[in-house]
């Protein structure tokens, strides 16, 4: 294997609109930058409608950027055509959050698993085939037996372990999971979280790791980009995200999070975030985190805050912070 | 004083045509007034089946087979519908986990919330109704409560809705207020604020809280004393600093074990609970963790366990508590010996 120096995933200025009727627009990424070194993590938390699944879904092709590149490994996939990218699909891969509806109920767990490799012409034999589904079962720990059945046999954990069976079974070098986690229950969700930490340590993948729950991608996660509005707000390292958060946006998500320990959860109270979250068709001017923010100021309003390095490695958007 | 709910040896099951599926298997618990009681477990655990018989709602093939389950001392087991609705809503209220199809689209709001004041106070005039209505948005913290009466709920965001079915569930200030994982399917913010609300409005009122959730950080959040199911059964019922300092079952420390803890090491892996929940059109016969329970001996997957006392207000059904268990590797010495319950 080449040593190289190249990020895995590198994103500049992503921007995905949606049209939204009577030439409206949904912002659903706006001027997104950010890259993820080759066998590393970056976690991208916010609140639902915050533009982390639409970010998620344009890196990787399901969407078409309105503007913005993308490099794979060095090699800009943005313009690419469907045709171009599928060279490129064998190292970027999805796993998604609801295991109950990405899986095809009319097809079984083998053939689900089996699909990419037919896909992209991999096996010349059926016993091939056959082989490496079995032997990426076995690894997320399913056995022969389950290869037979259909995905409605099986509960949620075991679901998601298809899941990543599938999208790991063409050796990808980039794994997008869209919040695999989020409807499963606890006790699982600490199951699959340690098989992809496993994996990743294993196969030395990338992982762009999207989720709403904040505990468990620090636990995921060397780096955390908090999304608001279809913008990054606030990225750096994992712990000093938890440890020192800059943008309000970042301390009153934080604050939100249930404590699992009776006697500090009775004392927090006050904290927290006030309202929703604006729509995304018209976003607010200024930063448009002004309208929920405790220190809005007159400046919020009117300018939005620039992308500065508050600290190294620390990148924050808001006025508040003079870098 | 009487419990304001009483559910004693509570069966359910649901007649399917490949058998019958017993998702509650004999549960009993009180809840006292001015309390908030949590319910915890996994899907599957019977928690929100439970809830659902508690309230007369089962539907299809899912039916009462057993146990009793009294409201301010009324039996409501095998009560008539009838009579069962002139309670429901009056004195025992629930709010639903999805607030986006537990409200009617093509009604206004306030109309929705005026109807359960129209059904259980009848004497109540138009603008009465109105007034009371705008109070409750007030109470829950709508803003231009005034205003919102008339929107629909497509206007709404989420949360606003779970403050709609909220209002609606206070409208005629039941003693209980059963909450099925109202804020599940909100974002960490939002739950944040409806948990904020409720912990308020039971200060405010003082009415009593049964909240089923899967999450034992909400748990920590508002409740005084916590019940955790599995397989149709209650393992372990304890009060809040009680089950989260001195668990006294395998499956709670699983719970606990498996929360990332924000302070927690990041090199460490979590400790899952191993295996998934049992079948439960045959649950297993012995005690349904034991399965998947790290300190299962042979008693445990051949006999179901008693439940024992491991201290004041503090229950569990595991064998590791009966005093002839064997003390090395023991989790549970501490407790061990409790009596019989």
């Amino acid at each position: 294997m080449k040593e190289n120096n190249t990020p895995m995933l590198q994103v500049q200025h992503l921007t995905k609109h949606f049209p939204a009727g009577s030439h409206k627009l949904v912002h659903a990424v706006d001027d997104v930058s950010f890259s993820i070194e080759r066998g590393k993590t970056l976690g991208l938390v916010g609140e639902s409608g915050c533009g982390k699944s639409s970010c998620a879904r344009t890196v990787i092709r399901i969407y078409e950027p309105t503007s913005g590149k993308i490099f794979l490994d060095g090699a800009d996939i943005s313009a690419l055509t469907q045709k171009q990218l599928l060279p490129f699909r064998r190292k970027m891969q999805m796993i998604f959050q609801d295991p109950y509806a990405s899986l095809n109920a009319r097809m079984t767990v083998h053939d689900i698993v089996a699909e990419p490799l037919r896909a992209h012409n991999i096996c010349a034999t059926r016993q091939e085939e056959h082989e490496m589904v079995r032997e990426m079962l076995e690894r997320v720990g399913l056995n022969q037996e389950h290869a037979n059945r259909y995905a409605h046999e099986f509960s949620g954990g075991q679901r998601q372990r298809v899941g990543i069976a599938r999208a790991l079974i063409l050796r990808p070098e980039l794994v997008i999971c869209d919040e695999p986690i989020s409807a499963l229950d606890v006790s699982i969700q600490a199951q699959v979280v340690n098989m992809l930490r496993h994996f990743q340590e294993e196969l030395n993948l990338t992982y762009l790791f999207i989720a709403h729950d904040l505990s468990m991608v620090r636990y995921v996660s060397d780096d955390v980009g908090v999304m608001y509005l279809g913008q990054l707000v606030e990225k750096c390292a994992a712990d000093e995200i938890y440890a020192h958060p800059l943008h309000p946006y970042t301390v009153g998500l934080l604050s939100s999070i249930p404590v699992p320990n009776p006697r500090l959860a009775k004392e927090k109270d006050g904290s927290g975030l006030e309202g929703d979250l604006p729509s995304p068709i018209d976003p607010p001017s200024g930063c448009r985190f002004h309208t929920r923010c405790p220190f809005a100021t007159e400046r919020c309003r009117e300018e939005a805050p620039a992308w500065q390095e508050a600290a190294p490695g620390h990148f924050v958007a808001c006025h508040r912070i003079n870098g | 004083m009487e419990p304001v709910l009483q559910v004693k040896d509570l069966k359910t099951s649901f007649l399917t045509s490949s058998g019958e599926v017993q998702a509650v298997r004999g549960v009993s618990f009180s809840v006292n007034k001015g309390e908030s009681v949590g319910i915890v477990g996994e899907s599957g655990s019977g928690k929100s089946v439970t809830s659902l018989s508690v309230m007369q709602l089962l539907t299809g093939t899912g039916k009462i087979v057993g146990g009793s389950v009294k409201l301010n001392g009324r039996e409501l087991v095998g009560i008539g519908t009838k009579e069962m609705r002139s309670i429901r809503g009056k004195e025992v209220a629930m709010i639903f986990q999805d607030p986006m199809t537990s409200l009617n689209p093509l009604l206004p709001v306030g109309e929705q919330v005026s109807e359960m004041l129209w059904a259980h106070e009848k004497d109540l005039s138009r603008a009465d109704r109105e007034a009371r209505v705008a109070e409750l948005f007030r109470m829950v913290r709508i803003p231009e409560a005034e205003k919102r009466l008339k929107s629909y709920p497509h206007e709404f965001s989420g949360g606003m809705r779970q403050r709609v079915m909220i209002a609606m569930a206070l409208a005629c200030k039941p003693d209980l207020l059963i909450a099925d994982e109202p804020t599940t399917a909100l974002d960490v913010s939002i739950q944040d604020q409806i948990l904020k609300l409720m912990r308020s409005i039971q200060r405010e009122i003082g009415m009593s809280i049964m909240f089923i959730t899967h999450d034992l950080g909400v748990v920590a959040e508002l409740c005084n004393r916590v019940i955790v199911m599995y397989g149709g059964l209650i393992m372990e019922q304890a009060d809040i600093l009680d089950l989260f300092e001195h668990p006294c079952h395998p499956y709670t420390m699983g719970l606990l074990a498996s929360i990332p803890d924000i302070n927690q090491d990041k090199q460490k892996r979590l400790q899952p609970i191993m295996g998934s929940p049992p079948d439960m059109i045959h649950p297993p016969k012995g005690c349904p963790f034991s399965p998947r329970c790290p300190y299962a001996c042979r008693v445990c997957l051949e006999e179901l366990p008693p439940i024992y006392t491991a201290g004041e207000g503090h229950v569990s059904r595991c064998w590791l508590l009966d005093a002839d268990a064997p003390a090395a590797d023991n989790p549970l010495s501490y407790a061990k010996g409790g009596k019989r319950g």
